[in-house]
């Protein structure tokens, strides 16, 4: 029995070894005849397990059909990666079939970034030498498909020996777009293909003519001398084209009557990469264009494409004039067209040749503005910026009223560019500063939340550089009108920019606001305007945004300081409301709020005689434009020009001095950053890492943030190495410190200290030096391990060593934009001498990218009766995800 | 020409086709967000969609969405008869072809897409080239069979 039972089970194991696989097509029938996601799951996992075995046991009879069926399973999304190394092994073999489906599967699995590359570059290597020319051919789509730069340096000459020996057009052609592969992932490489390539023009067949024409454009591009050396080659261009023109029907290349348009359009692309900026090779090309621009079919799609081509090159060569509106008027046809496709390649070339002929374009502008309409997303965003490529000082009024029109209706995604371009235009033409300020309260409205920051302070600072009372009133009353009759008023969360600027309005120039309305244009809309009442305002602040939590705390801070203002500017009765609202609001959960609205109700206590002189109107400010983007000064600070950083304060730069103004002002800065420094570490000799940390004592809040730059090019100049002084000592851990108590950072580095770094070696956290300055001595803890992606919580000790009281302590943190932060209330706020101690929790969440993280540092305090503000950056963090 | 996919009414990918080099992972968030966004599109809609910095051609033939990501300085219309072109050649190849045609025999038809483009450009304008390197191919795979006595 036991002899019976061995042998029929071996008889089994060989006849289950030879029955073959589930062919291809059974298994896509039966992961189509899966009900479910599981089910379908279920036979993948099942024939991939199956697959695996066999990969295992080496099967090469049936490899090639499971790596067939490995691809279609990878298609479904499943993981296929080791289907790799069999695919290699279909490659090497020697039957097609196996080649047919191993090169496929290598280029479908494989990409440039596998290492088993040098294994295909071998196989690539023999195939390519085959006599057959099919396998030739699979060799080099494959070579052009997933080329890495090594594999392109180790197959470059393979290719061009064929580009040049071979005489068969199936197997040249493919050479050539090989070629423009590699040269596009070596660009070097580009010199030995020239003279093979040169030739390859004169061919007949359309194949070669194609890919040669691409690979030609390709090197030009790359080098300004392969391009005049190929400017020699127009005339011939201009024949080939000549002949596709002029040659009857030939239906081999005949699209829709039509000869060869793929053909024809390539042409077309080198022309006029090679006729750019050159007058010789425009004028050779002026015919065959016109002719290209007057004969070519327009009924069907293929026609309209090498018009489209034609009109690009005719618009970016020296062209003659007559061409040119020729080829703007082919355009204004395309606008007109009712296919989709074909206006939306009419607003985008009218686009790209708006800066050439303005005025050409300028008469299409009806039809442009009436495109910004369309139902569908892509026509609109390409009418949206020809509409502000189309703006000029003449029709400014005009393209504003529509664009205010689109901009009622239009997405978020369009509503921030739209409100910043708008801003941007109106800032460039505005015909009137009162239309001025008119269409940009009207988009602050429009736009609601989809405003940039620095949107806000521009605005402010534009009302406030006027210097007009009557546009003052005018500018309060129609902020008022439109922040009041927002429906319903708790809707004010979604308009906060306008918010605002209309608290800001208002706090500076409330006393216009209650004037009567008489002899005073407030333009469209306004004419019903009601004269308003002081307890209508305050009631408004205190019922909407003061205390309203759906606020932001900027908002709600320009409300807070708007009333601070009121009280000099209305009457007892309301100062005494201003004041009870003002009192209650400081015991507000946000610590900003309540400190400044403690330090606003000390005005009214305390410094009572001071308030009206305190709170007068702010002094114009000078205008900067958002145009040319100046880097922002101290004292206003308002442009904020928008990098891609952005200081995010938890506190505002509050330092207890109660002038809330520039403080609050200082909030809006924000946008500057110091982020992309090069290492120093080279200049340095000391520095161990690229922990820096310079400090700078500066009685000027608002300058500290900017002068770090300044800092930054003064150290850059230093080229010798800096002797250590006797000015502050630091104990830091592998960092350069340099620190700076003088008024002028760029000539004097007073320290330079590097000592070891005091590690806690069992403790699960992990400690490193943030700051050492003047006897403040700040650390910051993190758990040495935190998964990749996870929220850090940093712990910030701060330590007086020094022996003299340190007050109003407050330190800030900035981190690069992509990263979140939460700064959690310190434990206190002053340092008592020898060893008092504050805490902080700093809470930093990564974004999904893996960013390095770096934090700008700024610490204000006062020491004895001077106040001081540090800086500090710490840019590497050991350990840290 | 960046990428070619071909994918369902019901958002299945039926071809995929990488000219530039992405990691799996991306490849794959890259073909979620773009048929979702191809399949809600109306049918009115022009074919040409900005999607990242990315310029996007795509064009319904019955059941099948074809979908090319092409450079910025590429011809959008010209893209438009490129997707025209390889449907021809597959209606030709199969005789009109549907889309059960290119699920049973996907391998085919990126063998037909690599004889019409190879490393994102035309190779090839002449419909009958196409055919006639892809019907020679399919014999030499036909002899070997037919020698080995396999049966695929």
């Amino acid at each position: 029995m036991d002899i019976q039972q061995t042998i029929l089970s071996g008889v089994n194991r060989i006849t289950q070894s030879m029955q073959s696989p589930m062919r291809l097509r059974d298994l896509i029938r039966q992961i189509r005849a899966a009900r479910t996601a599981a089910d379908e799951r279920a036979v993948v996992q099942k024939e991939c397990a199956y697959i695996r075995s066999t990969f295992r046991e080496d099967d090469s009879l049936w490899r090639c059909r499971n790596v067939a069926k490995l691809l279609y399973i990878h298609m479904l999304g499943y993981p296929a990666h080791f289907g790799q190394l069999e695919c290699l092994k279909l490659i090497a073999s020697p039957r097609f079939t196996d080649k047919r489906i191993g090169y496929l599967g290598a280029m479908l699995l494989l990409d440039e970034r596998q290492d088993v590359h040098l294994l295909v570059t071998n196989s690539l290597k023999n195939d390519l030498n085959s006599p057959t020319q099919f396998v030739v051919g699979l060799a080099l789509c494959t070579l052009a498909s997933i080329c890495s730069p090594e594999m392109s340096r180790d197959l470059a000459g393979e290719v061009e020996r064929i580009l040049k020996t071979s005489s068969n057009p199936y197997v040249k052609k493919k050479a050539a777009l090989a070629a423009f592969r590699i040269i596009r992932r070596v660009p070097e490489l580009m010199e030995m293909f020239i003279p093979a390539t040169r030739s390859l023009l004169s061919e007949k067949n359309h194949g070669i003519l194609i890919t040669a024409i691409v690979l030609v454009h390709e090197m030009c591009e790359r080098s300004p001398d392969t391009l005049s050396y190929f400017r020699k080659s127009v005339p011939q261009l201009v024949r080939i084209l000549k002949n596709l023109i002029l040659s009857g029907y030939s239906p081999e290349h005949d699209v829709c009557g039509v000869s060869d348009p793929f053909l024809q359009v390539k042409i077309l692309r080198l022309l006029r990469l090679l006729g750019r900026n050159d007058v010789e090779c425009s004028e050779a090309m002026n015919d065959i264009l016109a002719q290209v621009a007057t004969n070519t079919e327009t009924a069907k799609n293929v026609g309209n494409a090498i018009l489209y081509e034609a009109v690009l090159t005719i618009m970016d060569i020296k062209s003659e004039s007559g061409l040119r509106v020729l080829g703007v008027n082919i355009l204004g046809r395309f606008l007109l067209n009712t296919d989709k496709n074909i206006r939306y390649v009419a607003l985008t070339t009218l686009y790209r040749t708006v800066q050439a002929d303005y005025q050409a374009v300028q008469r299409h502008k009806n039809t442009i503005v009436d495109c910004l309409k369309d139902p569908d997303v892509s026509i609109r965003r390409r009418a949206l910026d020809l509409c502000f490529a189309l703006i000029n000082s003449q029709n400014i009024e005009f393209m504003t009223r529509e664009l205010l029109v689109f901009l009622a209706t239009a997405e978020p995604e369009f509503a921030q560019s739209c409100s910043c371009n708008l801003f941007l235009a109106a800032e460039a033409y505005a015909p009137t500063k009162r239309w001025h300020v008119e269409t940009m309260i009207k988009a602050l409205t429009l736009a609601g939340n989809h405003v940039n920051d620095d949107i806000v302070g521009s605005l402010i600072q534009l009302l406030s550089a006027c210097q007009e009372n009557s546009l003052y009133a005018f500018a309060v009353r129609r902020l008022w009108w439109e922040m009041s009759r927002i429906d319903p008023p708790s809707e004010v969360s979604a308009y906060q920019p306008l918010c605002q600027v209309a608290c800001w309005t208002i706090g500076e120039f409330g006393d216009l606001l209650l004037q009567s309305a008489e002899n005073m244009e407030l333009g469209e809309g306004l004419k019903d305007f009601q004269p308003v009442k002081e307890s209508d305002v305050i009631g408004f602040f205190e019922q909407w945004l003061l205390f309203n939590t759906q606020l932001n705390v900027a908002t709600r801070s320009y409300a807070l300081l708007s009333m601070e203002k009121l009280s000099v500017r209305f009457s007892q009765e309301s100062t005494n409301r201003i004041k009870c609202a003002i009192d209650s609001l400081s015991s507000s959960v946000h610590i900003e709020l309540q400190q400044r609205a403690s330090e606003f109700a000390a005005l009214f206590s305390r410094h009572d005689t001071l308030r009206p002189a305190l709170l007068e109107r702010m002094p114009p400010m000078e205008v900067k434009t958002l145009i040319k983007a100046q880097p922002p000064q101290a004292q206003e600070g308002l442009v904020g020009n928008h990098k891609q950083v952005e200081i995010t304060t938890a506190n505002l730069n509050n330092n207890g001095d109660g002038v809330g103004v520039d403080n609050l002002l200082d909030l809006l800065v924000g946008g500057d950053d110091v982020i992309d420094m090069p290492p120093r570490a080279t200049q340095v000799p000391q520095a161990a890492t690229d922990n820096k940390i310079i400090s700078n004592s500066n009685n000027n809040t608002g300058d500290a943030l900017f002068d770090l730059l300044g800092d930054l090019a003064g150290i850059d100049s230093l080229s010798t190495p800096v002797p250590p002084s006797s000015a502050p000592v630091a104990f830091l851990g592998d960092s350069l410190i340099i620190s700076d108590d003088t008024q002028n950072p760029k000539n004097s580095i007073s320290a330079l200290v590097n000592s070891a770094t005091p590690k806690s070696s069992t403790a699960p956290m992990q400690t490193i030096p943030a700051m050492d300055v003047d006897g403040l001595h700040i650390t910051m803890d993190y758990p040495q391990k935190v998964p990749v992606g996870q929220q850090v919580t940093f712990v910030v000790h701060m330590k007086n060593v020094g022996g003299v009281s340190i007050s109003d302590v407050l330190f800030q943190v900035a981190v690069p934009k992509s990263f979140q932060l939460e700064m959690l209330p310190p434990s206190g706020n002053t340092l008592q001498p020898n060893l008092g101690r504050i805490e902080q929790i700093v809470k930093v969440s990564p974004p999904a990218s893996q960013t390095k993280l770096r934090m700008r540092l700024r610490l204000s305090y006062t020491k004895g009766e001077e106040k001081t503000v540090q800086q500090g950056e710490v840019n590497a963090f050991p350990g840290l995800w | 020409m960046q990428f070619m996919l071909l994918f369902s009414r019901q958002g299945k990918l039926r071809l995929q086709k990488w000219y530039t080099a992405h990691p799996d992972k991306t490849k794959k968030k890259i073909t979620r967000e773009l048929v979702t966004t191809i399949l809600t599109r109306k049918p009115k809609m022009c074919s040409f969609l900005e999607w990242r910095d990315l310029k996007v051609v795509y064009k319904r033939y019955a059941s099948l969405y074809f979908c090319c990501a092409i450079e910025q300085t590429d011809n959008e219309l010209l893209t438009l008869e490129i997707i025209h072109r390889y449907v021809e050649l597959l209606d030709k190849y199969f005789g009109s072809v549907c889309e059960l045609d290119i699920i049973f025999n996907f391998e085919k038809a990126y063998f037909i897409l690599d004889e019409l483009l190879l490393g994102g450009e035309v190779q090839e304008t002449s419909k009958k080239t196409v055919l006639k390197a892809i019907a020679a191919q399919d014999l030499l795979q036909e002899d070997e069979q037919v020698e080995q006595g396999i049966q695929d």
